[in-house]
């Protein structure tokens, strides 16, 4: 396992903060955009492209770099946030999301550099990661890729196709994480379709599972840098994360599912981050 | 000599591998490839199981990676149950994905609606970037593979099931090149796979024995289409007929119309599947026979066009059912 440094632990937990803070910005543009879903996985782009991820913003396109895909496409201002922060392109372009003349379009596209491939529709980045893993195979290169999940994406049949796939092709270098925010459009998760005992779940699929606090980017680093965590498996890192995580006035609640932030909230919205990063 | 497409297709690709290591072969359990084969083709070739929206994802993944991955499936099942993964995942980004789909048209047989697809031509020609080719014959489908190899963005084949017989003798078949099988000045015949296009060049001997000569094309390729060549044969004729083991719409006789009412507007009769499912049981000689896909309903059409053409009292009423337009009984 990586050992963490506190210069790491300190990067990460700005990291964080920083594509929370972007996003918050976005989400007060013209367009608005999918706040909550941003936020509970924010710790974990933090982990994955501060720690964990071969990539190379001067290489985006090095064969042998690590594949991220965000298949819960709809979470694209938090990862415009991260890959600019990490160097894909400048942040000032940020302001431009959702406006005309733009590339950052409400869900990732190919054009933005560091997006591997577009993404929106739900249940489609775990077969594309199968994909990535595969083909990282035969050009016998140790990349790994990394697919996010949105748990209410997992409704989608066509995750589970993916999932049986990468079991018995022992796609050990594939790693998926689910964003395990208990939340969707309409309500909780779990009242509109149960997916408890998740890890359970996965496991009877052949995945190696770890389930973990999705707000600690450090622990999530680590579990991250360590996978695969048996040789052989796919590994799965159930994230238990919160939608909107750092708002008080969105946390927990499916109102953060898409928004646009007025003027007013948006000012309340900053010195709430201010105020969670200080106490942090 | 008769061949089925989908294995001149399968013997072609096994041909190809070797040479090319950055081919692969991703199977969706459709026994096309049987231990041997698969065994030749060693690790090009894999059978991830029944599952097409992943088949799809897979092949879009891998050739991102640099990968140039053909699969199979069925036409029924790519083409309308992973279609999202086809339009999003590989049309979208323009990756080389070559989908081999077996069963297209009518080729199920009596195996029935599930798995005949008779609107696969329009839905895959609708995807920017994509495609579509129907060769009509063993020789044909060889010919596509090959190409396929240094072809950029994604291909649909449609293949067939049983064998089919090979066309007689034919220029090269090039993708997205259209096929003048025989020239005529009075009739345009335009058709695309192995029946289609045999019914139509039988339906050129017979008018040419009435005093009607038909140019006949093969429009294999749907997309991107050889609107040149199809518009300098409609030019000199008054008439062209479409003939497909397709749905009506947005197939071939769709292309073909829309080609002309842009670059030269030519009356189009468009014969294909009636606006229905199958409801009959047989093989596919069966089914096209009994939906009428045939020389004789071909010949029937043009006549009876042209007489009526010719002027009210020197021609029967046209047979508005044959012309395939709906008649309310």
């Amino acid at each position: 396992m990586t050992v963490t440094t506190a210069l790491e632990r300190d990067t990460l937990a700005t990291a964080a903060a920083r594509i929370r803070s972007h996003v918050v910005d976005m989400c007060a543009g013209p367009e608005g955009g999918h706040l909550g879903g941003a936020f509970s996985c924010a710790d974990v782009l933090a982990a994955l492209y501060f720690s964990v991820l071969n990539v190379d913003p001067q290489r985006p396109d090095d064969p042998d770099r690590d594949r991220f895909l965000l298949s819960k496409g709809h979470a694209a201002v938090g990862l415009y946030a991260t890959l600019a922060e990490r160097g894909f392109f400048p942040v000032e372009e940020l302001a431009g999301y959702g406006r005309p003349g733009s590339r950052l379009m409400g869900h990732p596209v190919r054009a933005v550099p560091g997006v591997e491939l577009p993404t929106g529709s739900l249940g489609h980045g775990l077969a594309l990661g199968c994909g990535f893993a595969l083909a990282a195979r035969y050009a016998g290169s140790a990349a790994r890729s990394f697919v996010l999940l949105g748990d209410g994406e997992l409704q989608e049949g066509s995750v589970w196709e993916a999932a049986i796939a990468a079991a018995s092709l022992r796609l050990d270098r594939l790693v998926a994480v689910v964003d395990r925010n208990g939340l969707q459009l309409t309500g909780a998760t779990d009242g509109i379709a149960p997916m408890e005992p998740l890890a359970d779940r996965w496991r009877s699929f052949g995945w190696a599972v770890r389930d973990v606090d999705g707000h600690d980017p450090n622990q999530l680093a680590e579990h991250l840098n360590a996978a695969p965590w048996e040789p052989g498996k796919p590994s799965v890192l159930i994230a238990r994360t919160v939608k909107g995580q750092g708002l008080p006035f969105l946390a927990g609640r499916s109102a953060s599912h898409y928004v646009t932030l007025s003027a007013r909230n948006h000012a309340r919205a900053v010195r709430a981050l201010r105020t969670t990063e200080v106490a942090g | 000599m008769s061949r089925a497409t989908r294995e001149a297709y399968r013997d072609t690709l096994l041909s190809l591998l070797e040479r090319h290591p950055e081919l692969m072969c991703l199977d969706s359990d459709t026994g096309l490839f049987n231990a041997e084969h698969a065994a030749a083709a060693g690790d090009q070739y894999l059978n991830i199981g029944i599952a097409e929206h992943n088949l799809m994802g897979m092949a879009a993944g891998m050739a991102a990676c640099g990968r140039i991955p053909f699969v199979n499936t069925m036409a029924a099942f790519a083409t309308s149950r992973a279609l999202e993964a086809i339009k999003i995942d590989i049309a979208y980004n323009r990756l080389p994905v070559r989908i081999m789909a077996t069963h297209g048209g009518l080729a199920a047989g009596h195996l029935g609606p599930t798995h005949q697809a008779l609107e696969d031509l329009a839905v895959m020609r609708a995807l920017p970037g994509m495609t579509v080719v129907v060769p009509a014959d063993a020789a044909a489908t060889e010919a596509f593979v090959e190409q396929s190899v240094h072809l950029a963005g994604p291909l649909y084949v449609r293949l067939g099931r049983k064998p089919t017989p090979a066309l007689p003798a034919a220029p090269a078949p090039v993708i997205g090149q259209a096929q003048t099988l025989r020239q005529g000045g009075d009739v345009v015949l335009a058709s695309c796979g192995p029946y289609p296009v045999l019914a139509c060049l039988a339906a050129a001997d017979v008018l040419a024995a009435q005093g009607i000569e038909a140019t006949v094309l093969n429009l294999h390729t749907l997309r991107p289409f050889d609107t040149e060549t199809l518009v300098a044969a409609a030019r000199p004729a008054s008439l062209v007929v479409t003939l497909e083991e397709h749905w009506r719409s947005g197939g071939l006789g769709g292309a073909v119309a829309e080609a002309l009412a842009e670059a030269a507007p030519t009356r189009v009769l468009r014969l294909g599947m009636p606006d229905q499912f199958v409801n009959e049981v047989g093989n596919q000689e069966h089914l096209v026979t009994h939906y009428d896909l045939t020389a004789e309903r071909v010949v029937k059409t043009v006549r009876t066009a042209l007489d009526t053409a010719a002027g009210p009292g020197r021609g029967e009423r046209e047979d508005r059912s044959a012309a395939g337009v709906p008649v309310l009984t």
